[in-house]
């Protein structure tokens, strides 16, 4: 059993000596990831929005339903998709079960919630007098809406980096609709579960520092942008 | 003048997200062939050796999915996958008597071996036959743990449970529901029995303190399949591809490929598409090196 330090030696080793499966492996976590997150972002505030702005009917379950889903376990999602994607299953048909694809609408099902409920809290601290300011100076209703999103955008980036940092670490969805295939499906979470079921830790390690710094620096911009307080233009 | 350091941000965002739906158009173009498989077969290193070469000549890009060989004949069963390489004659038989698939055809063989801790508390060593040992582990109540999850290496070990006339059940006996290389880690944690085959145990060899105790009986036997899920069931599966895939398996190219393949210098996998020691039953070389 190799040491930690020495499997980490090893894991510095991989990264800096540009080992194509594993700058592959991260290279298709990132673009799942993304692009399921921006896929969802758009639809996603604008919940967000109609559930702070109007009061209607059933508004108050929607935000009790939406908050239900952030605790729902990934491998939860992952099955209901799989069952769904399976040929066996209702949307069979499309034949996404162990693709790219049926990754990225399992993260956007993962990450929806979390964009709607943050992005609803922090839409709430301001939406309302903003909206109104924003209405009596004679802007339209889109002018409106970009200046309350304006008003509480550290918080919508917040709420973008957690739904992200969810998506990216995440391994029992991933893993399922995904099926972990070489060079295709295998992303940085899966691959971790896999190398160290096989006992090759130095690249687990290597995969898992890669998260560490990409969560350093995303935060990093966040309090970069937050401190420098990024004035309404 | 601060707009523009949001932007750059935003933009590249976008160019990596139509990136991503550029690749994967690109991808789509090539043929993929989905092969369901062990953990044995992935784990070891075998598939990653030998199917380059198949890809390069047939221009089909193999998609592997390792499962547990239930799972995987879950898989084909289900049309999620064109073609299942898997370990359980019995399972396949049955696989193929249902319709699910066709053209079943033996690949290659290696067998299973009994692990257990160096100081062997359950005597294993001293076993007549594969029933003998398991009876005495489960005499012993030494700690077994067992995969749990309906793979070819499971229902192995069900098999001899059976022969041995024991029904595994109490705190000695731990279902991992794991792939192998996992069983066999947690086995070494726990200074365990456990069954494994011999080509998931040679690559793992080095990094476990755990020694064969018990191998060599023809009940351990362990001969791979590979069988094309049925295009009768699944008209627009890729059941060209799938033969292509067993053609290539069982021709001399693929055959000698896999007797090449080594781990620390040792054969893991013994090719027998072209011989009838695929049936089960027939006495297997019990040593593989």
């Amino acid at each position: 059993m190799e040491s930690l330090s020495e499997a980490t030696r090893q894991a510095i080793v991989l990264l800096l000596s540009g080992n194509t499966e594993l700058w592959t492996i991260i290279g298709i976590s990132f673009r799942v990831s993304m692009t399921a997150i921006l896929i969802a972002t758009v639809p996603a505030l604008l919940t967000a929005f109609a559930l702070s702005h109007w009061r209607f009917p059933g508004r108050r379950l929607l935000i009790t339903l939406f908050s239900t889903f952030l605790s729902i376990p990934a491998v939860v999602v992952g099955l209901t998709f799989y069952i769904l994607l399976s040929r066996q299953g209702i949307l069979g048909d499309w034949k996404l079960l162990f693709t790219q694809t049926a990754m990225i609408i399992g993260q956007i099902a993962l990450c929806f919630p979390i964009l709607v409920v943050m992005g609803h809290t922090a839409l709430q601290s301001a939406e309302r007098s903003a909206w109104e300011t924003a209405r009596t100076l004679g802007a339209g209703s889109l002018r409106a809406l970009y200046m309350v999103i304006r008003e509480v955008r550290f918080g919508l980036l917040a709420a973008l980096l957690a739904g992200f940092g969810r998506i990216i670490a995440e391994v029992g969805a991933s893993m399922m609709l995904g099926g972990n295939i070489l060079n295709y499906t295998r992303n940085i979470p899966t691959a971790i579960a896999l190398e160290t079921s096989k006992g090759e830790f130095s690249q687990g390690i290597a995969l898992g520092l890669v998260l560490l710094i990409m969560a350093f620096s995303l935060n990093a911009v966040l309090h970069q942008l937050q401190g420098r307080g990024l004035p309404v233009p | 003048m601060k707009k523009s350091k949001i932007y750059p941000i935003i933009v590249s965002l976008c160019l990596l997200a139509c990136h991503a739906s550029l690749a994967q158009a690109a991808e789509s173009q090539t043929k993929v062939l989905r092969l369901a498989t062990t953990t044995s077969t992935e784990n070891s290193g075998l598939l990653r050796d030998i199917l380059p070469l198949f890809e390069a000549k047939s221009g089909y890009q193999v998609h592997v999915i390792a499962v547990g060989t239930g799972k995987a004949l879950k898989l084909g069963q289900n049309g999620d996958v064109d073609v299942v390489l898997v370990h359980a004659p019995a399972a396949e038989a049955a696989f193929v008597k249902a319709g699910y698939g066709v053209d079943r055809h033996a690949v290659m063989y290696n067998d299973f071996v009994i692990l257990g801790p160096a100081n062997d508390p359950a005597g294993v060593r001293k076993s007549s036959s594969a029933a003998d040992a398991m009876r005495r582990i489960a005499t012993q109540q030494s700690v077994f743990v067992s995969r749990g999850d309906d793979s070819g290496t499971n229902k192995k070990e069900r098999k001899l449970w059976q022969a041995a006339g024991v029904k595994p059940a109490g705190d000695w006996y731990r279902e991992a529901g794991q792939g192998m290389g996992k069983v066999l880690q947690i086995s070494g944690e726990l200074s365990a029995y456990t069954l494994t085959d011999r080509g998931t145990w040679l690559a793992f060899s080095n990094k476990l303190p755990l020694q064969i105790v018990f191998e060599g009986d023809p009940a351990l036997f362990n001969p791979y399949g590979v069988i094309a899920v049925n295009p009768k069931r699944y008209p627009d599966i890729n059941y060209a591809g799938a033969t292509t895939f067993i053609n290539w398996l069982t021709s001399a190219q693929g055959q000698a490929r896999i007797g090449a393949f080594r781990v620390a210098g040792k054969q893991l996998f013994i090719p027998n598409a072209n011989s009838d020691t695929a049936q089960a039953g027939s006495k297997p070389k019990t040593h593989v090196h």
